[in-house]
Formats: C-alpha cells, sequence, structure tokens
C-alpha cells in the first residue's frame, strides 16, 4: 500500500506545483515573459496567512482571502512598475527585471519578517482519512489540494473558452495589435492575467506550507523554478500542459525520493525535463509557433 | 464635413520619416484607393489613423471628432474597422470565435447574432467552415474571415490593407466584387492596394502615395487613364 500512498502524495505535490505552473504559463501565453518572482508572490502570500492567523487571530479563511487579494493586487502593481515599461524592450531585459523583482520580494521579506523560518501552522485543519481498514491513511490536506487543483484547472478552462475576457486574452496571446484592432484593451487584458496568476500563487502559498508548515523568504524560491518547470515541461502557454506537467513532476519527484534518494529526487526532477526538451523541444503540449506571411 | 480627414500627417520611425505631412479626405459612401509602390507609406497611415501608430504631426478627424490621441482599442467602437495587412485572423482560434472578436466591442448578444447571419450570408465558406480553426484556412479564406470579422462590429468606415495579396487571380476578382458589396450596403472603404489596376476600378478617388508624400490625386477613372501612373503602376 505504500506505493499508493507515495503516489497521492505525489499528485498532492504535484497539484500545488500546478497552480503556480498555471500562473507562469498564462503569463507566458499572454505577456510572453517568464515572470520568475512568481515564485516569491507565493512566499508573500503565505506570510500574510501567517500573520492573519497568528498575529491577527483572523479565522483561516479570512486570512486566505486577504492573502489572495493583497497577490492579486502585488501581481498587478508588479506588472505596472517593472514590466509594462519594458513591454517592447528586449525579452532578454524583461527576464532580468523580473530575476530582480524576484531578489527584491525575498530581500524585503528578509528585512521585515527575518531569515528565520516560521513553523506555518496547519491552517485548514483537516483531518486524516483512514482507507482499506487502517492501511492507507491519507491526510486531508492532501485530498483537499487535489480537489482544489482540479477546480481551478476547469474553472480557468471554462474562463478562457466561455467568457469575453477569456477569448480577449486569447486574442492577445496570438496577435496584440490585431486583438487591440478588435477593440481589446491589450495592457488591461495583460494585467487581468498578471492579477489571475498572482492569485493563485497565494493559494498554491497556503497549500504549499499547510503541507511543509516551513515558511521563510526562500520558501517560494525552488518550488517556484520546479514550477516554472512544469509549465515548461507541459508546454509553455498551454494551461492543460501546465496542469500534467506539474502532476507528473510531483510524482516523479515524490517516488524518486521514495525509491530512489531523497537527495537525488531534484536531480532527477530537472534530468527529466532535460529528456522531454531533448525530445520534444515544445514540451508534451505545446505547439509549435508558425509565421505566417 | 468629410467623414474621414487627415491633415498633414506626419510619422516617424525612430528618426526616419515614414509620413511627410500627407492629408486626405474621404466622404461618407465612398470607396478611396491609397495606391503605391512598397514602402510607400501606405500601411503605416492606415496602421495612424486605427491608432497601432502615433503621428508625430498632424491629425485625423472622424466623424467631426479628433481621434489623433485615441487609443487603439477604443477606435473601432467609434465605428471605423481595419483588416490588417497579411489578414492576421487568431490561427488558434476556430472561424467563429474569431468572428465573435469582431464583435468584442458589442454588448448586444441578439444584434451580434443577428450581424453574423449577415456575415455568413456574404461569405457561405465561412459558416461551412465555422468551427474550424482559422489558421488551417486557405489564404483567400483568410482574408473573407478577415473581411468579416472587421464586419462584425458594424463599421461605418473600413480600412482595408492589401486584401488582395497574395491571392490568385480568381480569387482576386471575387474580394474586390465583396469590397464593392460592401461599399454598396453602405460602409465607406478606405483601400490601400499595390494592385493599382483593380483598385482603380472599383474607387471613386484615389491618392497616390510616393516615399510618404502624396503625389498624385484625382477621380480614379481620371488616374487610370493618366498616362504616369500607367507607366508607374498599371504595368503598360
Amino acid at each position: 500500500m505504500s506505493f499508493v500512498s507515495y503516489l497521492i502524495a505525489g499528485i498532492s505535490l504535484g497539484s500545488i506545483y500546478a497552480i503556480m505552473a498555471l500562473g507562469y504559463t498564462m503569463v507566458y501565453g499572454i505577456a510572453k515573459m517568464l515572470n520568475f518572482a512568481h515564485g516569491d508572490v507565493i512566499m508573500v502570500g503565505s506570510y500574510v496567512v501567517f500573520y492573519g492567523v497568528n498575529s491577527y487571530g483572523l479565522p483561516p479563511v479570512v486570512s486566505i482571502v486577504i492573502s489572495v487579494i493583497l497577490c492579486t493586487i502585488l501581481g498587478v502593481v508588479i506588472e505596472k512598475v517593472a514590466y509594462k515599461p519594458l513591454r517592447k524592450a528586449a525579452s532578454l531585459a524583461v527576464l532580468i527585471t523580473a530575476i530582480g523583482v524576484s531578489y527584491l520580494l525575498e530581500n524585503l521579506a528578509l528585512l521585515f519578517f527575518g531569515s528565520d523560518s516560521k513553523a506555518f501552522p496547519d491552517v485548514l485543519g483537516f483531518p486524516t482519512i483512514s482507507l482499506a481498514g487502517g492501511k492507507l491513511s491519507i491526510p486531508g490536506m492532501t485530498i483537499f489540494t487535489i480537489v482544489v487543483c482540479i477546480i481551478i484547472m476547469v474553472g480557468l478552462m471554462i474562463f478562457i473558452k466561455r467568457t469575453r475576457a477569456g477569448q480577449a486574452m486569447l486574442a492577445v496571446s496570438e496577435d496584440k495589435d490585431a486583438a487591440a484592432l478588435m477593440g481589446v484593451n491589450v495592457n488591461g487584458t495583460i494585467s487581468l492575467t498578471f492579477a489571475i496568476g498572482s492569485g493563485l500563487a497565494a493559494i498554491a502559498g497556503v497549500l504549499l506550507c499547510s503541507q511543509y508548515h516551513v515558511l521563510n523568504p526562500y520558501t517560494g524560491a525552488l518550488p517556484g523554478i520546479k514550477a516554472f518547470t512544469a509549465a515548461v515541461f507541459g508546454g509553455i502557454g498551454s494551461i492543460p500542459g501546465a496542469f500534467v506537467g506539474g502532476l507528473l513532476l510531483g510524482i516523479i519527484e515524490d517516488l524518486s525520493s521514495a525509491y530512489i534518494s531523497s537527495q537525488l529526487a531534484n536531480a532527477i526532477v530537472f534530468a527529466v525535463l532535460i529528456i522531454v526538451l531533448l525530445v520534444k523541444p515544445t514540451g508534451l503540449f505545446g505547439h509549435q509557433i508558425r509565421e505566417k506571411v | 464635413m468629410s467623414m474621414l480627414e487627415i491633415n498633414d500627417l506626419q510619422v516617424y520611425y525612430g528618426v526616419i520619416q515614414a509620413i511627410k505631412g500627407i492629408s486626405f479626405h474621404v466622404e461618407q459612401g465612398e470607396i478611396v484607393a491609397l495606391i503605391g509602390s512598397n514602402g510607400a507609406g501606405k500601411t503605416t497611415t492606415l496602421q495612424t489613423i486605427t491608432g497601432m501608430l502615433q503621428p508625430k504631426e498632424g491629425n485625423i478627424i472622424f466623424e467631426g471628432k479628433d481621434i489623433t490621441k485615441v487609443p487603439g482599442h477604443e477606435i473601432v467602437s467609434m465605428g471605423m474597422a481595419h483588416v490588417p495587412e497579411g489578414r492576421r485572423v487568431f490561427s488558434q482560434l476556430s472561424v467563429l470565435e474569431n468572428l465573435r472578436l469582431g464583435a468584442y466591442t458589442r454588448r448586444n448578444k441578439s444584434e451580434v447574432e443577428a450581424t453574423l447571419d449577415r456575415i455568413y450570408k456574404s461569405f457561405p465558406r465561412l459558416m461551412e467552415r465555422k468551427n474550424q480553426l482559422a489558421g488551417t484556412l486557405s489564404g483567400g479564406e483568410q482574408q473573407m474571415l478577415a473581411m468579416g470579422r472587421a464586419l462584425m462590429s458594424q463599421p461605418r468606415i473600413v480600412l482595408m490593407d492589401e486584401p488582395s495579396m497574395g491571392l490568385s487571380p480568381i480569387l482576386v476578382q471575387e474580394i474586390f466584387r465583396i469590397i464593392e458589396e460592401i461599399n454598396a450596403s453602405g460602409t465607406t472603404v478606405l483601400l490601400v492596394e499595390q494592385n493599382a489596376n483593380k483598385a482603380l476600378s472599383i474607387a471613386d478617388r484615389a491618392y497616390v502615395l510616393e516615399t510618404g508624400s502624396i503625389v498624385l490625386e484625382g477621380k480614379a477613372s481620371d488616374l487610370l487613364e493618366d498616362e504616369s501612373i500607367k507607366k508607374a503602376y498599371l504595368g503598360e
């Protein structure tokens, strides 16, 4: 039964990567940039929940809602201040700015929250569920994480396919000028994308810290890189790709650390990425962008 | 009052002046052609009118309102649509989704559906392929889609940039017939074309653009007979 429980733990970890990867992939798909500060928004969101619950005694759900709102605002502000002025600049300049924003957030967190790790409480407090006569026990948080991830993913797909704003996103992602000719406010659409991605980052932060209980200014950094890996793995720009890429990455990481070596788990994860990119450079669900004349 | 008035328009790409102070006007109900060779500034002119580029000098008056500083995405809801060079359909979206994006600024669903029905009547091919991805259409079909998409906003004037580019002679014929039809139904047309012969044969008036300046203007029928035009643009 241990394989099944490792698998479920992997799916749960993968669900968190998937939610983060959705933020990466949407921003990339629409603004054509890698927002390396995404992982740090996760960290900021987690601190908001931590202080909301611990210092202000707010109910966890209220803290999470505040965290989502603040991260949404943070994401939009980062875009407006750091990325929008570079809309017409070379993509390398934007990439370096994004790395700069990432360090800025980490160092501001060091300054305000200190370098010591906080013990993140199990804010949601789900009970553990026993199955198969007690042979298999699954933490409620694990199941909750998987369910949240599926709801977010389906919700996003419906939003993009069915709503006016979603169609505007697709139009902007393919051709900004042509989208503007349709009357789509391109800057507004990019802001909305950052808002959604950063709001999701807050949720991912809570799920991450509720499972691993450690919160420090670098909490978001490595998961952020892995979520980026998941997005590339699945095919950057593709929403189902981010979902599948995240899940696979979580499962590979968890099974590697269970059966091979927990120290090698990360190395194996990134090795798999390299192999996938060698065999299929566009990722699992990515498609080649063809230039038409 | 002209429907569209361009006064002393000057546009730069960096330090290079692409449009050197041109003025022209389009009257309601007309087909006006802007002709000229590659690099004359025809596309730049259209892009400046619909706010994709900002002019350094001059102004653009549409139905009495100065739209020079209006952001590009607000212009379509004022009644002006632009069929861009190279069609620029959304290749990953279906034909129907492309058409609906054309009506992005319109909120009244039943009116949008009525326009959609009319577009399908004018372009039966689009109806047959409504669920197909736009990227899989042929060049002629993509041009029809780009035109249909622009008409979905119910414009009073439509700007068309090289609609015949890369199409076979039969399709060129078809596209120009459709442009005349669009005009006959009451939509003013500003047409940019390298195919001067065709453009002049359906236009009321025309302007000839050469390296950023208007060098000749007049009734299209007169320009068709003009010796210098014949030599430079009609290949005679």
